[in-house]
């Protein structure tokens, strides 16, 4: 049996009980004052924090956005029939199933110690902490968004392919100019939730010592043996974010929508069936 | 008379199922063609094949004195020289009507924009929605899309325009908005290719008309021929199921 058992078992309850209740009374005042000390304290160093989280998770998310698109548009070359081309696409869809599969179904705080540590072993020193962070988000979102992609492409219909094909475009410029454009639009909500993600997985990064926001807070955590109150901050933080970014996409896919309505051009207005028409309708 | 597409042995198979057998026809310069025949006889699949949507199983297509089908030549330089128009309009989402004509002429003939845009709308004045410049396919009715649909292949001044059953998915009313639209561009001289439900369109607008029947064709003459005089009894049945 160990000390703490034998205190608890032999103490007095209803001492016990009263004790805690006030403690957190006069806690409740302390913690608050606490945590305006720490953001009056720490805040350049939260905001810092702060600013290395959103750098790794936006360019993660812009760098995997583009690794999906890419691997998006190659997954879904048409296979030629015969030929040294219908050998090499087979190749490059494989490794890049691999790739997808791999990165999906493996923890992203074991991917970055592999990465760092393995790079560490390989070449004999250790990544900027910071580039390395980037890396392993970006091929991490690369991994999903090319299963996003993929969605996306498919759900713009094969007629409009089709009807690209038949004036004379070739698969990229079809992509390109009519299929593309719709797949950014299509996934644009599952993009922003994956930089919302990538946000706050950015956290598990602090394994590798990248001073992102959660490695910061652990930090002013333990000098000041403040956990809750460090962590309370932060919390508001990464919410603030996180929303702010909510807000910011739904603004970019209303603007990407246009307008409601179209503006008809002067001319048709003059046709005589239009002013016939409107006469009979007065 | 100079054929612009010659069909030669034209078969498509897909799988064990054999959808084309030897088809042999060709379409002249200025000539208005219409294909009718019945739900699964292969017409799709043949104007489907004419522009290699799909790869045919066998046979030849002499287009301009030479076989696209030669391993030589390339499928996106012979399209530029089809229009093709389908069933369920297939406009390009992401442009506005006029983008919708513009986008294949910059890209794919290198056209200049302004160039693009002028011809463009002539075409749209063509169809009559030139007034509908910017507006985006969602906004527009069924026949409206039709009409775009058609300035957008002209815009592409194609040698030959095809098209699909281009009423089939339009509600009644707007059936003969894009039939107009149609016999006047068959009084342009322009060589269509026209695959159909319409037979009093077919027979008013049409040069040559050609039956289908389970992957053959069955028989083909002028509209008077079909119509009035078919010499085959499967004709006969089919125009009597029809028109009634
Ligand atoms: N991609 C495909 N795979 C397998 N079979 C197909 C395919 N496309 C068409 N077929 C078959 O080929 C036959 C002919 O089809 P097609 O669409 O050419 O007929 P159609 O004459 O155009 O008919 P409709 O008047 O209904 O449009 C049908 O039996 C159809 O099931
Ligand atoms: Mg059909």
């Amino acid at each position: 049996m160990g000390y703490a058992d034998a205190a608890t078992s032999s103490g007095d309850a209803f001492i016990d009980r009263a004790r805690r209740l006030a403690f957190l009374q006069g806690g409740a005042t302390m913690t608050l004052e606490w945590i305006f000390r720490i953001v009056e304290q720490y805040w350049p160093m939260f905001l810092r924090g702060a600013g290395i989280t959103l750098l790794i998770a936006l360019i993660g998310t812009v760098l995997g956005g583009m690794i999906g698109l890419l691997a998006g548009v190659v997954r879904t070359i048409p296979c030629p029939e015969r030929g040294v081309k219908r050998y090499l696409l087979k190749t490059i869809n494989f490794i890049l199933s691999v790739y997808i599969e791999f990165f999906r179904g493996t923890p992203m705080i074991v991917q970055a110690m592999v990465i760092f540590y393995g790079a560490a072993l390989a070449f004999g020193y250790h990544m900027n902490p910071i580039i390395a962070g980037v890396v392993i988000v970006s091929i991490n979102t690369g991994a999903y968004m090319a299963e996003i992609v993929r969605g996306g492409i498919i759900s713009v219909d094969k007629g409009q392919y089709e009807a690209a094909q038949a004036i004379g475009m070739n698969h990229i410029k079809t992509m390109i100019n009519v299929v593309m454009p719709q797949v950014i639009r299509n996934i644009l909500p599952a993009t922003g939730n994956q930089f919302i993600i990538n946000i706050k997985d950015t956290a598990v990064l602090s394994v590798i010592s990248i001073s992102e926001l959660f490695f910061v807070t652990k930090t002013i955590a333990g000098n000041n043996y403040r956990y809750f109150e460090a962590f309370f901050v932060v919390c508001i933080l990464y919410f603030i974010m996180t929303y702010t970014i909510t807000l910011i996409l739904r603004y970019i896919e209303r603007r990407m929508d246009g307008p409601d309505n179209y503006v008809m051009t002067a001319n048709q207005i003059d046709t005589a069936e239009d002013i016939k028409r409107k006469n009979q309708g007065m | 008379m100079e054929a612009v597409i010659d069909i030669q042995g034209l078969s498509k198979s897909f799988g064990s199922h054999e959808v084309l057998k030897d088809i042999n026809f060709s379409v002249n310069k200025g000539e208005v063609v219409t294909i009718i025949g019945s739900s699964g006889s292969g017409k799709s699949t043949l104007l489907r094949c004419v522009n290699l949507l799909e790869k045919p199983s066998g046979g030849k297509i002499i287009f301009n004195g030479e076989n696209i089908l030669d391993d030589k030549h390339d499928v996106h330089q012979y399209r530029k020289n089809l229009g093709m128009v389908f069933q369920q309009f297939n406009l390009f989402n992401n442009h506005n009507v006029i983008g919708n004509c513009v986008v294949g002429q910059v890209k794919v003939l290198k056209r200049s924009k302004e160039d693009a845009e002028k011809i463009a709308m002539k075409y749209l004045k063509v169809v009559g929605m030139d007034a509908y410049v910017n507006a985006k396919p969602r906004q527009l009715s069924g026949g409206q899309k039709q009409r775009v649909a058609i300035a957008r292949a002209l815009s592409m001044e194609p040698d030959v325009m095809l098209f699909d059953e281009p009423t089939s998915a339009l509600d009644p009313e707007m059936v003969g908005e894009v039939l107009k639209v149609m016999k006047e561009l068959a009084g342009t001289g322009l060589t269509m290719l026209i695959v159909t439900h319409e037979m009093e369109f077919a027979r008013e607008v049409s040069d040559r008309v050609v039956f289908m029947d389970k992957g053959v064709i069955a028989e083909e003459g002028t509209p008077e021929q079909i119509f009035n005089q078919p010499a085959q009894e499967r004709t006969k049945e089919f125009l009597k199921r029809t028109l009634k």
